[in-house]
């Protein structure tokens, strides 16, 4: 098939930018969307332009790196996958397809269709962990019994790959999923539960400082998560903190 | 007498890690502020060692290419971790476990670290839980395991179908807290282009900051590489894209010897690939080999008529389909191991009776797993002369529950459906067992300089066994490394910062910055990718999964000649001083190129067959084990260990013995 | 308290508070309007206890008052931290793939609901401050039916208050159902509440609907 690209170039942080036309050939319906990029890239470089920049690496959906909004969606028009599993036997002959990088004031775009996603790195390190040492003599692992449904549910909240599609696909783009994903993992187990009222106050608090907008409950964000990360994770969150707040 | 000390420490095989821990030095406290230490890669194996060894005190700079530390590759792990826990009371041990690794291995692993991996094994379970990892659990609330890869206990804990992603989490989170503190400083989007020396130590390295293009010097008293493994010298295969072998590869060249390139080990249960636009494969557990048989058409014809879209596989009566590892392995049937089994539906393939429109492809057929389940349902299910439909239908229920995510990912990305029709398999490359050599200490021959991981040769000889590499990524980190690298530090504690503005730091630099230069002075004819390519066709047609002397040798040459094509005419757009994935790429393809010629040496000066690595001139001549492979432990029970002395094809080869005292070599059946 | 309504959660909170407390207030709004199209006596002395009980009057009042002031005020304030959170807008952005209209446009169901707040301020409440408070009008327990009756001779402000009422029935729609959420109130019995609110969403608005335009009938008849 043969499509019209409308593809976000920009050539660093502070330049601007601007959307580019490009016209691609003999696609086939078994490339995954980001081969179809390859293709694109390889003809560029034939002719010595710059190849269109994009975040991508283990191309098998668990890395959480590829990061593009495609035709208005994060990811893509598919469910439950991510743009390097997206194929583009989704697509028609004939179809323009827009792509853009994911947007929010705390994704600052790096170049073209790359953002910076460190936000989420420090909404982690500020407290998405629980405090063990590696000292090798830990209880042993089965000193702590876990109730199934609850070690089932904190491992579906666990899932979540930190692409970002849940701001991208937030017209406020909050990062409250995101977020809610790790408090909730930790909220459900006996491990976490030490550390759980600093836990949920730092994560907030850093989410707040790094420009996310405010959750409106659309639910565009569970939709859209390639792992279908829940929006239980965002109520649970919420009562954690309400929780922890009225605690101090 | 070898050149090689691999440090094994004295006394009864499992004493020696605790005599060890008990005599080597320490660092004390005080001192551990005044000492830095430089971890390449975030991985299982990086990601847990830097952790520790900042909890230990040490000041610690994390490298990585991704944009965070939690993409590196062990995240695509699937099936699970083994550890010698014996939760199940079903016999398992740690010594079990190092017979086991040793065993699969093919005898081409050293007794001492392998038994030392069995032993801090169930520690890491332990740690792992106490991070809040949500490993599967029984419904009494302890842990649940599974059986993997022909061994006789059940020992491998499993996150689903993504326990890599887990334990990866875990070790990331153990970073952040680090990170927190102060005591990690993360430089993620950062590339190691090349290893510092001073005065024969590795004290530092230079790293280009991929977002700016700036090249940077970063000191350190120690430098931990653990940059996983080098499958992508294939092109095709199951790494992520950015995986590469370059951190690797600049210590080799600065002096660290490089240990059994050409072990490779080839998965059986691969998507297959679907057309020349492929970017890499994706593997599927090998557990559907429990339940799935593995077939080819009998007559070539129909494999032709299948291949033209003119037949379909459900067309083809049962006798007119061979199911070829049941009928060559009767014992062991579809689950042979994984050498095994990608070398036979290799030379089905090769032998014209691939399937799909490639032709290198075969079935893994479920109907009778969902005929046998469905049966079995429908009579404990009180249903009395089910009709075919329903039996069907209860079947593929039972197949669902157990191979859903699996039977759903297949379906996304072939567009078929796996209950209906069989799926198509074909090997792929998946994990490397050679890389830097180590002594017990995880030091390479660079002293100050560790490898860990997927990066070292260390623990799983000629052949992995499943669920085994992220026991070994865990273990090296959270476990051996920071404890072996005190002993090494603790002859630094008066040394004081290392300064980065000596003619050592210089002489690096401009290395890294000429070598950058002749990148982008290409005459501009190929892209990087036409190059990588190029290399993996050699690499999987001649150095894959069966290997020989005449087509050895070709590689070697053909090799040589690409790479000096590619120092002519590769063409890098852009600019060095800024954002270039172009010009990542071509640095990493650029080692590949030298990494790939040396694998193919060391594939040529083994001839013998053992674990991965098949030599088709080392086969048994008789008997019932006749035509397989055929191990030669008088000529080579050894490690290769490979001195960089310029062209790769000038590397020269050290070995070290293998001893073994609590083993007896055995060869390996599955008639 | 002001270091909480600072985070991001606690603003969330807030507003699902204030709102299920107008939501709360429009129920009983209703009922007694639900009352004017059955019995001119029942709404007159409804009306008359509301409009002079000095509890109502002096100490609920008020906080309705700022019940609907702070709903409104936090939530232009959440629009534009939301705007702001993303600078750089989408040149194709499908939000109709994956959330709902009303989801999406509460500011702008909320600005109709609003707007409709100050007519109807104009039309009752402005006056009834004023006949109570500034003249000092002698009370008629009477007066309050034929004063409603009046307001919807209009055809123009009937239809003005049937629109309004639309809207604020898709501002519930999202609304109501989604403070629940708010509140951390999500388990086993949220798809219950879920139908509940989105029911109440539209037969409360249609309640008003029927009863402006059955007064605007009869007036006319």
């Amino acid at each position: 098939m043969n499509l019209t690209l409308k593809i976000w170039r920009q050539k660093d942080a502070t330049s601007q930018g601007k959307i580019v036309d490009y016209q691609v050939k003999g696609i086939e319906g078994d490339m995954s969307f980001l081969e179809m990029l390859d293709v694109l890239n390889e003809e560029l470089i034939s002719k010595g332009e710059e190849p269109v920049v994009f975040d991508h690496d283990c191309r098998e959906g668990i890395c959480g790196a590829c990061s593009l909004q495609i035709n208005g969606e994060p990811h893509g028009p598919d469910r439950l996958v991510t743009t390097c599993q997206l194929h583009m036997r989704k697509f028609n002959d004939g179809d323009t397809i827009y792509i853009e990088p994911f947007r929010a004031k705390a994704f600052p775009v790096v170049k073209d269709l790359m953002v910076d996603r460190s936000a989420f790195d420090r909404i982690q390190h500020a407290g998405g962990y629980i405090s063990v040492n590696t000292s090798g003599n830990t209880i042993d692992a089965n000193a702590i019994p876990v109730n199934k449904d609850d070690a089932d549910d904190a491992f579906a909240a666990a899932t979540c790959i930190g692409c970002g599609a849940c701001v991208a696909a937030c017209k406020n783009a909050s990062a409250m999923l995101f977020t809610s994903a790790k408090v909730s993992q930790f909220a459900l187990l006996p491990q976490g539960q030490v550390e759980a009222t600093d836990r949920v106050l730092a994560m907030v608090n850093q989410m707040d400082e790094e420009g996310f907008g405010n959750c409106t409950n659309t639910g565009a964000c569970e939709i859209e998560c390639p792992k279908g990360i829940s929006l239980e994770n965002i109520a649970r969150m919420n009562r954690e903190y309400l929780k922890a707040s009225m605690k101090g | 007498m070898s050149i090689l000390d691999s440090k094994i420490p004295e006394g009864p095989l499992a004493d020696k890690w605790t005599k060890h821990k008990n005599t080597i030095n320490l660092v004390n406290p005080a001192n551990k502020r005044n000492i830095d230490v430089i971890v390449v890669g975030t991985g299982l194996a990086g990601g847990s060692a830097a952790a520790t060894l900042a909890e230990l005190g040490y000041n610690v700079k994390t490298f990585c290419y991704s944009d965070s530390p939690r993409r590196a590759h062990s995240i695509a792990a699937q099936g699970g971790i083994n550890a010698a826990k014996n939760y199940q009371g079903d016999g398992d041990s740690n010594y079990r476990l190092f017979y086991d690794t040793i065993k699969g291995g093919d005898y081409r692993s050293r007794e001492a670290n392998v038994h030392r991996l069995a032993e801090v094994s169930g520690n890491i379970i332990d740690q792992c839980v106490a991070q809040g990892v949500p490993f599967a659990r029984e419904y009494g609330g302890l842990l649940d395991n599974r059986s993997f890869g022909g061994v006789l206990v059940s020992r491998t804990f499993y996150a689903k179908g993504q326990t890599g992603q887990q334990l990866l989490l875990g070790a990331y989170s153990a970073m952040n807290r680090q990170i927190n503190r102060g005591k990690i400083e993360a430089f993620n989007r950062h590339e190691m282009l090349d290893l510092v020396k001073v005065d024969g130590k590795a004290r530092g390295i230079i790293a280009r900051n991929l977002v700016t293009g700036e090249i940077e010097r970063h000191s350190a008293h120690a430098v931990v590489l653990a940059s996983g493994g080098y499958g992508n010298v294939f092109f095709l295969s199951t790494n992520a894209m950015g995986s590469n072998v370059m951190a690797a590869w600049r210590a080799h060249r600065r002096g660290a010897f490089f240990a059994n390139p050409c072990y490779t080990q080839i998965h059986p249960t691969c998507i297959p690939v679907s057309g020349d636009h492929q970017s890499k494969l994706t593997l599927m557990s090998e557990s559907l080999r429990n339940d799935g048989r593995i077939w080819v058409p009998k007559r070539i014809e129909d494999s032709e008529a299948i291949r033209a879209g003119k037949l379909k596989p459900t067309q083809l009566a049962e006798e007119e389909r061979d199911y070829y590892l049941e009928r060559r392995y009767p014992a062991f049937g579809n689950l042979v191991p994984r050498d095994v089994a990608s070398r036979a539906a290799k030379e089905r393939c090769d032998a014209g009776f691939g399937v799909n429109k490639t032709g290198e492809a075969v079935y893994l057929d479920f109907a009778s797993a969902i005929q046998r389940y469905g049966k079995e349902k429908a009579l404990t299910s009180g249903m009395h002369n089910p009709t075919a439909d329903e039996i069907r239908e209860l079947g593929e229920k039972v197949i669902e529950d157990k191979y859903g995510n699996l039977f759903q990912m297949y379906e996304k990305i072939v567009d078929e459906n796996p209950y209906k029709t069989p799926m198509m398999i074909y090997p792929a490359v998946h994990y490397t067992m050679g890389g830097l050599w180590v002594d017990y200490n995880l030091q390479t021959t660079i002293p100050g300089c560790y490898a860990a991981g997927e990066a070292n040769f260390s623990d799983h000889g000629a052949n992995r066994l499943g669920a085994s590499a992220l026991m070994q990524g865990l273990a090296d980190g959270y476990f051996v490394l920071p404890y072996t690298i005190g002993d090494y530090l603790s002859h630094d504690i008066r040394t004081g910062k290392i300064p980065t503005d000596t003619p050592e730091f210089d002489k690096a630099e401009k290395d890294v910055k000429d070598r950058i230069e002749k990148l982008m002075g290409g005459s501009g004819e190929h892209s990087v990718d036409y190059y990588h390519k190029k290399l993996g066709k050699i690499m999987w047609n001649k150095c894959g999964m069966s290997r020989n002397e005449k087509d050895l040798k070709e590689a070697i040459d053909e090799i040589a000649t690409l790479r000096e094509d590619f120092w002519k005419n590769v063409k890098v757009p852009g600019a060095a001083n800024s954002m270039n994935p172009e010009l990542e790429k071509a640095g990493r393809v650029a080692d590949f190129l030298e990494l790939g010629e040396l694998f193919a040496k060391d594939a040529l000066d083994r001839n013998e067959s053992c674990g991965g690595h098949f030599r088709e001139e080392s086969v048994e001549q008789s008997g019932e084990q006749k035509g397989e492979a055929l191990r030669d432990d008088k000529n080579f029970k050894y490690v290769s260990a490979w001195e960089y002395k310029g062209e790769p094809k000038d590397a020269q080869l050290h070995k070290e013995d293998l001893v073994f005292e609590n083993i007896e070599l055995k060869t390996r059946s599955y008639k | 308290m002001g270091g909480l309504i600072k985070s991001s959660i606690a603003r969330k909170v807030a507003m699902a508070l204030s709102g299920l407390f107008l939501v709360f207030f429009l129920l009983q709004h209703f009922t007694i309007n639900f009352t004017s199209i059955f019995s001119a006596d029942v709404f007159n002395e409804l009306s008359h206890f509301m409009g002079t009980n000095p509890v109502v009057q002096f100490a609920l009042q008020p906080v309705l008052i700022f019940g609907v002031v702070f709903h409104f005020v936090m939530g232009f304030v959440l629009e534009i931290k939301n705007r702001n959170a993303r600078a750089v807008k989408y040149a194709k952005y499908s939000g109709g793939a994956n959330a709902s209209w009303m989801s999406r446009n509460m500011i702008y169901s909320g600005l109709v609901t609003l707007a409709f707040l100050g007519l109807h301020f104009y039309d009752f409440w402005i006056p009834e401050m004023i006949h109570k408070y500034v003249e000092f009008a002698p009370e008629d327990p009477t007066r309050y039916y034929p004063e409603l009756l009046h307001k919807f001779v209009s055809p123009v402000r009937t239809g003005l208050y049937v629109v309004s009422f639309v809207f604020l029935a898709l501002h519930l729609w999202h609304g109501f159902a989604s403070s629940f959420q708010s509140v951390g109130f999500n388990n086993k019995y949220s798809v219950a509440a879920t139908k509940f609110a989105k029911a109440f969403a539209i037969v409360i608005p249609l309640g008003f609907i029927i009863v402006a335009l059955v007064l605007h009938l009869n007036h006319n008849h």
